[in-house]
């Protein structure tokens, strides 16, 4: 009778508020007892007590015994929003706050440690009688970000990773993408679909990818659409969906490039012409590397899938080795890591190919495995510098991008970049070698799909990172730290990414490394990881960085960059890098030691700027891809601390280095990235 | 009998004793929870005690622990909120005021305005409980 009363009170509830299973946390006995009986009254079940360590006990012990917590903020033995914290954190359980004191600023505390709610003391029963929504909220969040990640990739997995907090955050970056709205409304059904059934992960190979580019490319950038790429692609298995999102970020690939290069008006304007044979290019190339670089690491996927810049990037690179140059910085700059997504789009579309988040999780797999994850752990900060690299890396790297050097090189670079970057950036978000680790990482995605080319050589550079070192000296840039490296750079600006030298290294590195792709893969993977690495510790160097790369130049660029950045040793630091990458890497060398310059501690990066630099007039000449990847780089480098004025006489340089054939062989594209973060 | 419970209980609200919330308490209370709302003031009750208790014995030791202090009137204040104990809660802030200025004169004038209040709330509360029990 009773039961039938308070039902009958209870304006027909539905099943689920009647029996939501509620775990009440309150030192004060009055308190909890008449929380206690509130609850029974709104018909949930209530588990109380009194100690918040028992609280988090049941809890852990049957992580679905409850469905909401309550707790006082003021307890004893540990303090509620601790509490609060722990339990979003363990069992990511809705948790409701409660206080005596109403004070906004402690309301304000709650909220952004978590909290769902507030509520003031004492509470009434009608506050207690919607509580339930709390949790249905979060449910519906969860499975929506599980099942993100089909085609999506990145949105998706962006959206997955998190939350629906960070779903919704990855879900809005994607949004942010303008040109994209129609796709990004195709990405949010798709993630709405995915809940129902998810669908298989489309892997952008380079094959698939170059038809894609191809594709585009016969229906024009602007018209093209979904639907006729598809037909034109002509490949089984593809959906429009798949096609939309991929295009999506090659847009914003291509957009990124384009903002890149823009800043760097001289050099784009060179180089600009390539983008598009780049992007065409690169993504063969990228895709293979991409793919390779998923395997590889797993880390780097982890810290990418994290990061949705990571992913982002990844995406970017591969469309077009611009991108990498694009993303990495980009990527960087944003937040940490929804930033880079934003970065990423920014960037370019062009990876809209990569943008199967796979890839660019792939890519951060590959590549931060090995380096990132040092880098990544490095810092947050090297987030932020990441970011920060990446752009300036992407910006480097658009440069070089767009001349479209040769796929490779622009891949190269953007791999590398995007090694770099990942490396660095992967740490958290990429903070510390967050650029490094996220450039590479993005650059890796990305890279992976058009860039594949410079991805492979990226996440080479990435895992041969470690070769690197044995490059020695620039190695020791980048290889010491190849991607640990990235994060001190970014550890001087962790807090922000004041690290700019990192982030101009960790694009560049990335770039490089991608670049070298090319060339000779591993080493230039080397670099770029070192560079990556380096280009963190470099992180006054942005300018040294690319004296490193300039590695393969080695003796010629080293020299440049000697007195480009001067900074580091470079010469020394540079021509390790060199010699290892000497043989394709040349270019990659100077990425490298562009990037590393910016992680290994400037003086390394110098060098590597420097040859970037050089690499960069080298490449500007040859306006292949790596040349203009490298160019930027270089340009980017060896401007690095100063800003792309200098980057202009760089390429000038460079390019007259490039009769010099010397460094021809940059890709550097990465270079100039690190040097622009560093700049 | 139950004509002189209600004017107590009305008395008590119209001087400001209890408020709104010790309606709530009321609300709770039904066939399932019979004796609810005095079951809760008992508790306060007890709990209260321990706390004023432990007040004093930190108003013993000097130089004194503000904070501390602090933090137990804030749990005296949630408690006597709970349950609508107006001027109590009243009190408590007071104190906690003082507290925060580390004005020493003006914590131990408030805390005996906090003890009193609590008496006085504890008798009548236990009076019209009385009435009310006998009137059913």
């Amino acid at each position: 009778m009773t039961v039938e009363k308070i039902m009958s009170d209870s304006e027909s509830y539905d099943d689920f508020p009647a029996r939501l299973r509620v775990l009440a946390v309150d030192d004060n006995p009055i308190c909890l007892k008449l929380l206690e009986t509130l609850l029974r009254k709104c018909q949930y079940h209530v588990t109380t007590t009194s100690q918040a360590r028992m609280a988090l006990k049941m809890l852990r012990e049957n992580k679905d015994r409850f469905d909401l917590v309550i707790s006082d903020v003021h307890m004893p033995d540990m303090d509620g929003f601790k509490l609060l914290e722990l339990v979003g954190l363990e069992m990511d359980l809705p948790v409701i706050m409660l206080s005596a004191n109403g004070d906004p600023k402690l309301v304000m505390k709650g909220i952004t440690h978590g909290a769902c709610d507030y509520l003031v003391k004492p509470v009434r029963i009608e506050e207690l009688r919607n509580i339930w929504q709390h949790v249905i909220r979060k449910k519906r969040t969860e499975p929506k970000n599980q099942n993100g990640s089909a085609d999506q990739g990145n949105d998706n997995q962006s959206s997955g990773e998190g939350n629906g907090s960070q779903a919704d955050r990855n879900g809005k970056c994607n949004r942010k993408r303008k040109d994209e709205e129609d796709f990004s409304e195709d990405n949010e059904n798709e993630n709405e679909d995915p809940a129902a059934s998810k669908k298989p992960r489309v892997v952008w190979s380079i094959q698939l990818h170059r038809k894609f580019v191809v594709a585009v490319n016969q229906l024009g950038i602007e018209k093209a659409v979904p639907k006729r790429i598809l037909d034109l692609m002509n490949v089984e298995g593809l959906t429009r969906e798949n096609v939309a999102s991929h295009l999506q970020k090659y847009r914003l690939y291509l957009k990124r490039i384009s903002s890149v290069a823009s800043q760097q008006a001289n050099m784009v304007a060179a180089l600009g012409v390539k983008d598009s044979h780049f992007m065409r290019t690169a993504p063969f190339e990228g895709l293979g590397d991409f793919r390779t670089l998923s395997g590889q690491g797993r880390f780097a996927s982890a810290a990418l899938s994290h990061y949705t810049t990571g992913g982002m990037f990844g995406r970017l690179n591969t469309p077009n080795v611009n991108l990498r140059n694009l993303s990495p910085s980009t990527l960087i700059q944003p937040d940490h890591g929804q930033n880079i997504t934003n970065s990423i789009s920014s960037l370019g579309k062009v990876h809209p190919a990569l943008a199967s988040t796979n890839q660019s999780q792939s890519l951060f797999q590959g590549i931060p495995s090995s380096l990132e994850l040092d880098q990544l752990q490095q810092s947050k900060c090297g987030t932020g510098m990441t970011s920060f690299n990446a752009i300036d890396n992407s910006r480097l790297r658009s440069r070089f991008s767009d001349p479209g050097a040769a796929i490779n090189s622009s891949s190269n670079i953007f791999n590398s970049s995007t090694n770099m970057m990942l490396h660095g950036s992967y740490q958290q978000t990429m903070s510390g070698g967050g650029f490094g680790n996220q450039s590479s990482q993005n650059m890796a995605s990305l890279n992976l799909d058009t860039f594949n080319v410079g991805v492979n050589s990226s996440s080479s550079l990435l895992d041969s990172g470690t070769i690197q070192s044995s490059t020695t000296q620039p190695a020791s840039l980048l290889s010491t730290e190849p991607f640990h490296s990235q994060p001190p750079m970014r550890t001087t600006g962790n807090s922000g990414f004041s690290n700019d030298p990192y982030l101009q290294k960790n694009p560049i590195d990335i770039s490089s490394s991608t670049m070298s792709l090319p060339l000779e893969d591993s080493r230039e993977m080397q670099y770029q990881q070192g560079l990556v690495g380096d280009v963190q510790n470099i992180s006054h160097i942005p300018s040294q960085r690319w004296g490193e790369q300039g590695q393969s130049y080695g003796h010629g660029s080293t020299a440049t960059f000697g007195s480009l950045n001067a900074h580091v040793p470079v010469s020394g630091v540079v021509s390790p890098l060199s010699h290892s990458l000497d043989q394709d890497s040349g270019i990659v060398n100077e990425k490298m030691g562009v990037f590393m310059n910016g992680r290994f501690a400037g003086g390394a990066s110098t060098l590597m700027l420097q040859n970037g630099n050089e690499k960069l007039a080298s490449e500007s000449r040859a306006m292949a891809n790596d040349s203009f990847l490298l160019e930027q780089q270089k340009i980017q480098t060896v401007f690095a601390p100063r800003s792309y004025d200098p980057l202009d006489a760089m390429m000038n340089a460079m390019i007259k280095r490039e009769q010099d054939e010397t460094i021809a062989n940059y890709d550097f594209g990465f270079d100039d990235y690190s040097f622009e973060s560093g700049m | 009998m139950e004509r002189q419970a209600a004017y107590l209980r009305n008395a008590l609200f119209d001087q400001g004793y209890l408020d709104e919330q010790f309606l709530q308490l009321e609300d709770l209370q039904d066939e399932a929870n019979p004796h609810f709302v005095e079951e809760v003031v008992k508790l306060f009750y007890t709990d209260s005690v321990r706390l004023i208790q432990s007040i004093e014995l930190t108003l013993k030791n000097t130089p004194w622990d503000f904070e501390k202090l602090d933090n137990i009137m804030h749990q005296f204040k949630g408690s006597s909120s709970s349950i609508g104990a107006k001027k109590v809660k009243k009190e408590c802030s007071q104190f906690q005021e003082y507290c925060n200025v580390g004005n020493v004169e003006g914590c131990i004038r408030e805390f005996q305005e906090v003890k009193q209040e609590h008496a006085a709330l504890k008798r009548k509360l236990e009076n019209y409980f009385q009435l009310a029990r006998e009137a059913r």
